[in-house]
């Protein structure tokens, strides 16, 4: 299936295109799916900070603000109070798309996000609801250190109302953008940096990838690796060296931590037993512990082995480039949780 | 203020260090081993060299994402920044904070935020230790004209102004946020008239002019070592590098080079040399000068270069301060 794949070098997604599926790269299908949600919706406006820039976001706002003017709107560096603002013209009917450059900033829009827009629906009875979209992208690298480089996804999940989605693969990119964009809900969606530059089939139409739904991205019946963002390709990766050695890897990708699919999860580990879990952010109260809670919940017996978990320790980033490279961890770091969980 | 006072020399001088000390970051950034990410000061210096001029060595210092200039300014050893800048373990933060934190606690630089607007309550936070604990210290918080926008500035302006807290805001106005204009973010392009609003005294100076923000300078710590209160100065300059790297922005077609190109000729460094002509200072005792700061500089880069990475297990470690039950 075209759409599920996971592009890992220029000649998968070559593959595709020959069997004539256009490919897009990760930013080029969140440059279309906005302007394709702007295009469809007059309700529809984009706000950030330098969102007209000639860099346009990392080029994932490039050339909205020529074509649809007022609608793709610069923004003060006033986080919190602008989260407010366009969770109220949300609350009347309008599609706002706040963008964050990182997702450091995000924490800047918490309290808006977490004692207003995620409980507006539920306070008021049901008679408002907050169809916001909130883009905010995960970086690192480059001495980007404690302040430019965390993934903020986590600290969402405990506030109910709130969705939560990573895109992992250009189509979802694209099919993600346009699934918050229809939901009636504040919809988070976690961009990651080195993800942008990746290719993959994407359609020319708008599309929908459903929230929390997850995709089961490679077939396999030794461990469930559970996946998220820029980890499902090194998940791939490490699940193809695996295989090498006859080791059949199933990788799960959840697609949204809120709602979590965890049918589909739970399938794959009743099938393998084994669970490794990656993420782009620290480990502890991760989307992973709560996977892990909600099987030890329902069915401790699914599990044959102790669960493992690959993500960032729960430090705050280092600057150093020698720290940087010893904090993040790698393909081989999921290898080593695969094997451990083997063991 | 009589211009006998002035201390030239200083002022020329260390407008030279930050300029040389960020030059040599330009010279040296493509060999990419510098790995952190640089917001470059060029073109702001009489600002910096002018505030600090007054400020004692225990005094506060609180600086931004756009920080090396003000850390030097206040005295900071330039081979402990740029080792830091290297990711060593001689680094004024031992490698984990990189450009956008650098820390010199015997300066009275606790350390520094890179979120927009982060900073503007920690200066007011060591006034206010200031001024319970009665000592006579002063804090001075750089900030740019984004960081007017952020709640953390109206907040932390009232709460200065309520307290009469001897802190001096310095809103370095260069007119842009990354690259956003000025125009396209704010109403009112004087940052100033706002401190207004909540009753402190204010100046709007010519941030080119190194003796312009040397007297204001001179009149707000005045006012606030006499325990007068908060007092804000706005100096309007440029930056003439990108937001960040050693680019500029009409290379990326983020500016117009006419802009930068007018304001190249309002350079704080030799507008002030022109000045100093009067006093007998030639081309050629600025080109001794530059030549002495650079080899400083080229030694302090050299030796930075060769410290050690930090161990691994440094990260760890430094997660929590031991002590305590
Ligand atoms: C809360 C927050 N929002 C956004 C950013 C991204 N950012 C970094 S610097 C900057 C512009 C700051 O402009 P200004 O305060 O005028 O300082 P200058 O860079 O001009 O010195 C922005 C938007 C950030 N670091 N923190």
């Amino acid at each position: 299936m075209p759409w599920t794949a996971v592009c890992i070098s220029k000649d998968d997604s070559l593959r595709f295109e020959q069997d004539g599926h256009r490919c897009l790269s990760y930013v080029e299908a969140l440059n279309e799916a906005q302007r394709q949600a702007l295009d469809s919706d007059p309700e529809v406006f984009l706000i950030g900070e330098g969102i007209d820039d000639v860099g346009g976001v990392f080029g994932s706002t490039k050339g909205l603000k020529e074509a649809f003017g007022d609608r793709v709107m610069d923004m003060p560096i006033a986080e919190n109070g602008l989260t407010g603002v366009v969770s109220a013209a949300a609350g009347v009917g309008m599609k706002p798309v706040l963008v964050h450059m990182r997702a450091d900033f995000l924490p800047m829009s918490m309290d808006q996000l977490t004692n207003h827009a995620a409980k507006w629906h539920y306070m008021s009875g049901g008679q408002t609801s907050i169809p916001l979209v909130v883009r905010s992208i995960i970086g690192r690298g480059w001495g980007s250190a404690a302040q430019h480089s965390q993934g903020t996804h986590s600290m969402f999940l405990s506030t109910p109302g709130l969705k939560i989605a990573l895109p992992s693969t250009p189509y979802d990119a694209k099919g993600l953008f346009l699934s918050a964009m229809q939901d009636p809900n504040p919809v988070l969606i976690f961009e990651h940096r080195w993800l942008y530059d990746s290719v993959g089939p994407v359609p020319e139409e708008m599309y929908a990838v459903p929230l929390g739904e997850a995709i089961v991205r490679r077939k396999g019946s030794d461990v469930t690796i559970v996946a998220v963002s820029q980890t499902v390709q090194q998940a791939i990766q490490a699940a193809d060296t695996l295989a090498e050695k006859g080791i059949e890897v199933e990788v799960v990708d959840p697609r949204t931590i809120a709602p979590l699919d965890m049918k589909t999860i739970m399938e794959s580990v009743s099938k393998t037993g084994r669970l490794v879990i990656c993420d782009v952010s620290c480990k502890t109260g991760g989307y992973g512990a709560e996977i892990v809670c909600r099987l030890a919940e329902s069915d401790p017996a699914l599990l044959q082995a102790p669960v493992h978990r690959v993500s960032f320790p729960d430090l705050p980033t280092p600057n150093s480039p020698v720290l940087e490279e010893a904090y993040y961890p790698g393909v081989d770091d999921i290898i080593a949780a695969v094997e451990a969980a083997l063991s | 203020m009589n211009t006998a006072e002035i201390p030239r020399r200083d002022l020329l001088e260390t407008m030279v260090l930050l300029r040389c000390f960020e030059e040599k970051i330009v010279e040296v950034y493509g060999r990419q081993d510098m790995k952190t990410p640089v917001h470059l000061y060029i073109g702001q210096e009489a600002i910096a060299t002018g505030v600090c001029a007054h400020l004692r060595k225990e005094d506060y210092l609180v600086t931004t994402h756009r920080s090396h200039a003000h850390c030097l300014a206040k005295g900071a050893d330039p081979q402990a920044l740029y080792a830091e800048f290297y990711g060593r373990v001689d680094g004024c933060c031992k490698g984990m904070g990189g450009s956008m934190h650098p820390a010199f606690p015997d300066l009275g630089i606790i350390g520094t935020s890179a979120i927009v607007g982060g900073g503007i309550p920690h200066g007011v936070g060591t006034a206010l230790a200031s001024s319970l604990r009665g000592d006579d210290r002063i804090s001075v918080v750089f900030f740019g004209d984004g960081a007017s926008e952020e709640g953390t500035f109206h907040e932390s302006l009232n709460f200065a102004a309520l307290k009469k807290l001897p802190v001096l805001f310095v809103c370095e106005n260069n007119g842009y946020a990354t690259v956003s204009p000025l125009f396209n973010r704010q109403p009112n392009p004087d940052v100033s008239e706002r401190a207004k609003g909540y009753g402190i005294t204010s100046y709007c100076v010519d941030g080119n002019d190194v003796e312009a923000v040397y007297e204001a300078a001179d009149k707000a710590v005045k006012q606030l070592r006499q325990g007068g209160g908060p007092v804000f100065i706005e100096a309007k300059t440029y930056r003439w590098k990108g937001h960040v790297g050693p680019g500029e922005d009409w290379k990326t077609g983020a500016r117009d080079r006419e802009e930068l190109e007018q304001w190249k000729k309002e350079c704080p460094l030799k507008r002030y040399l022109a000045k100093l002509k009067e006093d007998g200072v030639s081309a050629s005792d600025f080109d001794a000068l530059v030549q002495k700061t650079d080899a400083m500089l080229d030694a302090a880069l050299e030796e930075a270069r060769k410290s050690e990475f930090p161990p691994t297990e440094q990260m760890y470690e430094l997660l929590y301060r031991k002590g305590g039950c």
